[in-house]
């Protein structure tokens, strides 16, 4: 066993593959001399040098775009944004640049790509810098969207990532950073992009859930299965594409699902999981799918508005109890 | 230093604008002293980036305004608030996230607002409210008004792409803003050296055609001429100005942050803190005369009071009720 945090398991993943390809490079605010604002590039800067580990100036929608430029003729950028709120500033880029060209063109430019960096809602960081912006992306077509949930995840979703010939939004959960988890020495971890992944067996009801709302999942699912409750928990681990056939196997063994994500209500991942679920497995279902998300404001400052805004395992719970009738 | 200051027409003797600045700039000291206790307590939670170092510029350029002018800032936004004339009760229990806030609860540190006062923000998002400034100045200029509306951002800044856009338009258009740039050297971990192909962040006006100045923004009183000099041109013939303040932050970026990182050393920490804008003013104000160290003590005792009730106030004062989650997120 090796049990490293979800950042340094990102760490080995870019070490590994920047050291594998000369190709790829990482480039960003604060990732080389700083070390990363979380930490995310320690050390690599010392290692691999200034044109491997590239600082930029505050200037997202400039260092998207030269990622773009440098991936048009050949090189492997990956981008890494702060955190994805600033992202935003650069999303012209992502969405119009890099998510687009290889059609645009007609299949002469890909886009080797990796736009990565913290997501989803901190602790107190109020409107501006917590929000969860997978369903966005995950509109887009040409784009890739990752959100690894744990450190085993995160390594071998990143490695695969950096390889794929796409652009690949990265969604890394800023609480999740401190987590830790087993990731084996010496493996090669790779983990297609597209599959989702069974995270606890179980056959009352399916949770799905990805990002970080994974850990409030096996959470509910653990303290559930002591009231002799076995809950189905399946991570998408890969927003786009969705793995829709997992999706279905477990609905069709439990017949009731909740689906569980930090995004906001409409037009959110959750909603193109019930769609999924109704189509594939209508004629299974034995209670209406819920859903559980961030409540439809901004996130507020106020701790205990902040509490009442997120997802937690209190009011998954509550779901899961609906759908099984018990409350 | 020692410079005389500018005395607006029918305002205060230089002793009195003296005792002003001062007291201005020891509240925000002593106001973000205790917030850096209370955020080492957990009352406050989540980025609290203080200004330690930089209060002249909010002082000098503030003391500068009408009530009518406007004022846009970033998340460093403490000293602005406070210098504008928010009360250190509404901050702190801002801070705290508690009710009784400028915002609520629901903005914190970073998102500070007083529509009364004509505060605008508190921005999150670097560089992202000079647009806002250029369209404050631009409805200024719309409703044939003389208001002027001054801008804070920090020098990283000035390499998003908004800064140039709003500035460019601000130039072309001829609005009375005040882009203030506070130059304190460092964009979180990274030097202005690291980040700039040209560090004279003032060339980046003549691009747009709008006279600029650097300042040496550990001196209030060069602040408040500067600031008077561009506020004059605003509102006399809607003509921007870019302003470079000199300026160094004693902190680190935020609570996070260490003081003296790994991006700047201890030594040069210590030599800029020989030039804090508070003790050149209290050394100045006691060559002239016009204070002594019973009266400085005083008057410092007589703030820390102020923001202990402050402190007193914010704790006392109940969390949002949770009704208010779903409050202002779009006009009912
Ligand atoms: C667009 C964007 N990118 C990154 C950040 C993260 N960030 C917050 S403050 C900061 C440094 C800004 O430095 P400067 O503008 O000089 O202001 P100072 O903090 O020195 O007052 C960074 C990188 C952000 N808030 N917004």
């Amino acid at each position: 066993m090796s049990i490293v945090t979800y950042r340094d398991a990102l760490n080995q993943a870019l070490r590994e593959e920047i050291q594998r390809d000369d190709r790829v490079f990482l480039m960003g605010e604060e990732v080389g001399e700083y070390n990363g604002a979380y930490k995310v590039s320690r050390g690599l800067l010392d290692q691999f040098g200034p044109m491997r580990v590239v600082d930029t100036p505050i200037a997202e929608l400039g260092f998207a775009g030269i990622g773009v430029g440098a991936a048009m003729v050949g090189l492997r950028p990956i981008i890494e944004f702060m955190t994805w709120n600033f992202a935003l500033l650069a999303l012209d880029q992502v969405v119009n640049s890099a998510a687009k060209m290889l059609y645009m063109s007609n299949g002469q430019f890909p886009m080797p790509m990796v736009f990565r960096g913290p997501n989803g809602a901190a602790l107190q960081l109020s409107a501006q810098h917590s929000q969860a912006w997978e369903s966005w992306l995950a509109h887009i077509p040409g784009l890739k969207v990752v959100t690894p949930a744990t450190p085993y995840d995160a390594k071998g979703l990143l490695k695969s990532a950096i390889r794929d010939e796409n652009p690949v939004v990265f969604l890394e959960g800023e609480m999740l950073y401190n987590t830790k988890g087993d990731v084996p020495e010496g493996e090669e971890i790779l983990i297609p992009l597209g599959k989702a992944e069974r995270k606890r067996e179980g056959e009352h009801c399916s949770i799905i859930a990805h990002g970080k709302t994974v850990l409030i999942a096996i959470q509910v699912a653990d303290a559930l299965a002591k009231e002799g409750i076995s809950i189905d928990v399946i991570d998408l681990r890969t927003v786009r594409p969705m793995d829709v056939e997992a999706i279905a196997e477990s609905v069709k063994k439990t017949n009731r699902a909740v689906v569980v994500e930090e995004g906001w209500e409409l037009c959110g991942v959750g909603a193109q999981v019930v769609d999924y679920i109704q189509r594939e497995c209508f004629d299974f279902l034995d209670a209406p799918v819920l859903r559980v998300h961030q409540a439809d404001v901004p996130m507020p400052y106020a701790k205990n508005l902040e509490r009442a805004a997120k997802p937690d395992a209190q009011k998954l719970t509550a779901a899961v109890r609906k759908v099984l009738y018990l409350e | 230093m020692a410079k005389k200051p500018t005395k607006s027409p029918g305002s205060k003797s230089d002793a009195e604008l003296n005792r002003a600045f001062l007291r201005s700039m020891l509240l925000q000291r002593r106001f973000e002293e205790r917030s850096a206790e209370a955020y080492a307590l957990g009352k406050i939670g989540g980025f609290c980036h203080l200004y330690i170092g930089q209060e002249a510029i909010s002082t000098g350029a503030l003391s500068v305004l009408r009530p009518d002018d406007y004022v846009v800032t970033a998340y460093r936004d403490h000293g602005q608030a406070l210098a504008r004339g928010m009360t250190p009760r509404a901050v702190m229990a801002e801070l705290f996230g508690r009710r009784d806030g400028c915002s609520g609860g629901k903005g914190g540190s970073m998102h500070l607002f007083d529509a009364k006062l004509n505060f605008l923000g508190g921005h999150g998002i670097v560089g992202s409210h000079i647009p806002l400034a250029t369209g404050v100045a631009f409805a200024i200029k719309y409703r044939g008004g003389d208001q002027v509306c001054l801008c804070f951002f920090g020098e990283a800044a000035v390499n998003i792409g908004a800064f140039h856009e709003a500035l460019n338009m601000a130039g072309l258009w001829k609005v009375p803003a005040v882009f203030i740039i506070e130059n304190n050297r460092y964009g979180m971990g990274t030097a202005v050296s690291r980040a700039m192909a040209n560090e004279d962040v003032n060339a980046r006006a003549a691009t747009y055609n709008i006279p600029a100045e650097s300042v040496d923004a550990q001196d209030v009183f060069a602040v408040r001429d500067a600031v008077t000099r561009a506020v004059d041109l605003a509102r006399a013939e809607k003509t921007p100005t870019l302003l470079e303040m000199r300026t160094y932050r004693f902190m680190g970026h935020s609570m996070s942050d260490a003081v003296s990182g790994t991006y700047r050393t201890k030594a040069e920490l210590e030599q800029e803190m020989r030039r804090d804008p508070i003790i050149l003013l209290h050394n100045h104000m006691t060559e002239a005369g016009e204070i002594d160290d019973a009266a400085y003590a005083k008057l410092d005792e007589e703030i820390k009071a102020e923001v202990q009730d402050a402190w007193d106030f914010a704790d006392a004062s109940p969390e949002p009720e949770l009704e208010e989650l779903y409050a202002h997120v779009v006009v009912d």
